[in-house]
């Protein structure tokens, strides 16, 4: 016999339904408010007139475009190796981190300290000793060009960044999981291969995702060294055109780039339960 | 598989039955300042099951860690086959490959699928290919009642059933001696019997099994010899029967009256 929902419950689900148009009512007209308050007060401040012929100039845009988009396409091949890059040396110095005895001390005080030093140096500084510093010592097969030694400077700064999301999913796995492993004769480092990195890794995703975005607004910091990059680029279109809509161009390119970074970590995020990352349109936790 | 299989430790020597399968003598163990183990002594013969009982605290699990050599004893020695496995200079992975261990929490990979999980050690262990650990695994999963859930994961399972995977994954080895740590504690009641009539057939088969455990009736039905552990030393051994239904020391029989109420 199919089920029937009682009176009482047919009662209740129309009352949230109810409810749920009212929410979705209150959400559109709040927003709606919030965005009309704030495009007049932009549009009513005394300077508008010059501040949109400088910096929303839809000609200068059009025209600025390929030139930014093209700068933009450095940015992501910079990102995409880096990105690969840091994963492999960040791995390498959080297992040196967690190596034990006595024969391992150099290379683990040699990881420690590298974290210590590249998480407290701000990138400017080592994109600037390393862009300007390295070709200074004319050492044979190091790069010149302006593209490696910035790649080289993120993946030296972001590496120590991600070598401790990578320990801290280390030291996540709880310790009866390696007893559990070593129970049945596995030797450390394959407890480490088989039990221990698979969950943790799953674990630090969303983390590591958040790092790629913030990686992906760096990799604009290159522009210093002289790479012609989305942000180098404004640069010069906005002196071609003595205009700053280059500069938002490039600022939505970045925009658009992220958002999807962002929104594909807060998929993640929610599928391993995270507390706190509900779709921005729930609003809040399933409780009432 | 044949479960009491006794393998020759020590190649050109000849192996004594009459000597315990397992023996502990005189170990020590202490945490800081608190000892947990005090010159403990335990002999296990092959085919037999010990029961450790004794409050929470009194030793129990540590004693089954230092076996599995998941911790270093502090003294005393522990042979396991005539072998002094307490000896630095052993392969320890060797050693813990030879004793299977289940635990309080079940501790099952949560990554691994339930085939997965039993065919790690054999693969990584004892080198055995895909095909011939999955057979291997398969048919202990069927030993164990589970061979339709191989491709489960642990969280899909019920307490029950992740115990009886730990069990099966601790078995797939073949191991010289079994240790159970608590397995029934984290069940619900109704659960606790599926894992029980496991272990009692386990025993029908010839394993060699220590067990720490708070089920008294089980102890009773499946163990040789019942020992009560108390400030890190057996303070009484004896039969089933004669430990649990009528001890001569005082400190077990106040046990017994705590844990079975007034």
């Amino acid at each position: 016999m199919s089920w029937v929902p009682s009176e009482r419950q047919q009662e209740r689900d129309a009352y949230r339904r109810s409810r749920a148009r009212r929410s979705t009512a209150v959400a559109f007209l709040s927003t709606f408010a919030l965005v009309a308050i704030a495009v007049l007060a932009l549009v009513s401040s005394p300077g508008w007139p010059r501040v949109k012929a400088s910096f929303f100039d839809w000609d200068v845009a059009v025209e600025s475009f390929p030139a930014i988009l093209q700068g933009l396409w450095l940015n992501i091949r910079v990102m995409a190796v880096s990105a690969v890059l840091i994963v492999i040396v960040a791995m390498g110095l959080a297992l040196a981190r967690t190596l034990r005895g006595p024969v391992f001390f150099p290379v683990r005080a040699l990881a420690t300290g590298y974290v210590d030093v590249f998480r407290g140096l701000p990138l400017i500084l080592v994109l600037l000793l390393v862009g300007f510093g390295l070709p200074g010592l004319r050492l044979q097969g190091i790069p010149t060009s302006a593209v490696a030694l910035g790649t080289l400077a993120l993946v030296l700064t972001y590496s120590a960044y991600v070598a401790e999301v990578f320990r801290a999913g280390i030291e996540s796995v709880h310790p009866s999981q390696v007893a559990a492993a070593r129970s049945l004769g596995l030797t450390r480092a394959q407890a480490m291969r088989h039990v221990v990195l698979p969950q943790a890794v799953r674990r630090v995703i969303p983390p590591l995702l958040n790092d790629l975005v913030a990686l992906s607004k760096d990799s604009g910091l290159i522009s210093i060294l002289g790479a012609i990059d989305a942000v180098r680029a404004a640069q010069i279109e906005t002196a071609r055109y003595a205009n700053f809509t280059p500069y938002v161009v490039a600022g939505v390119l970045f925009v658009a780039l992220t958002i999807p970074l962002t929104r594909f970590t807060d998929v993640l995020a929610r599928r391993s339960g995270w507390v706190g990352a509900q779709s921005t349109l729930a609003g809040g936790g399933a409780l009432r | 598989m044949s479960p009491g299989r006794m393998r020759d430790p020590m190649p050109g020597r000849p192996l004594r039955l009459d000597r315990p399968l397992l023996s502990v003598r005189g170990v020590r163990k202490a945490f800081g300042d608190h000892v947990v183990l005090d010159d403990l002594s335990l002999d296990v013969h092959a085919h037999k099951v010990v029961v450790l009982i004794g409050a929470s605290g009194s030793g129990k699990s540590t004693l089954l860690r230092c076996i599995d050599l998941l911790e270093d004893v502090d003294d005393g020695v522990i042979e396991l086959e005539g072998q002094d496995i307490t000896d630095p200079r052993l392969d320890a992975n060797a050693v813990r490959a030879r004793i299977g261990m289940v635990f309080q929490a079940y501790n099952l990979f949560p990554h691994l699928r339930v085939i997965d999980n039993v065919t790690l050690a054999p693969r990584l262990v004892h080198k055995a290919s895909r095909a011939e650990a999955e057979a291997e695994a398969l048919a202990v999963l069927e030993r164990v009642g589970l061979a339709a859930k191989a491709q489960a994961f642990p969280d899909e399972l019920s307490g029950g059933q992740q115990q009886r995977v730990a069990i099966a994954r601790a078995l797939v080895g073949k191991p010289a001696v079994m240790l159970l740590d608590e397995v029934t504690s984290a069940l619900d009641p109704e659960l606790v019997g599926e894992v029980l009539t496991l272990l009692a057939e386990l025993k029908q088969a010839g394993l060699t099994m220590v067990i720490a455990t708070h089920e008294m009736g089980f102890a009773r039905e499946v163990a040789d010899e019942v020992c009560f552990l108390h400030e890190g030393r057996v303070h009484e051994r004896g039969t089933p029967a004669q430990v649990l239904g009528n001890p001569r020391e005082e400190r077990t029989r106040e046990f017994l009256r705590r844990i079975t109420g007034p």
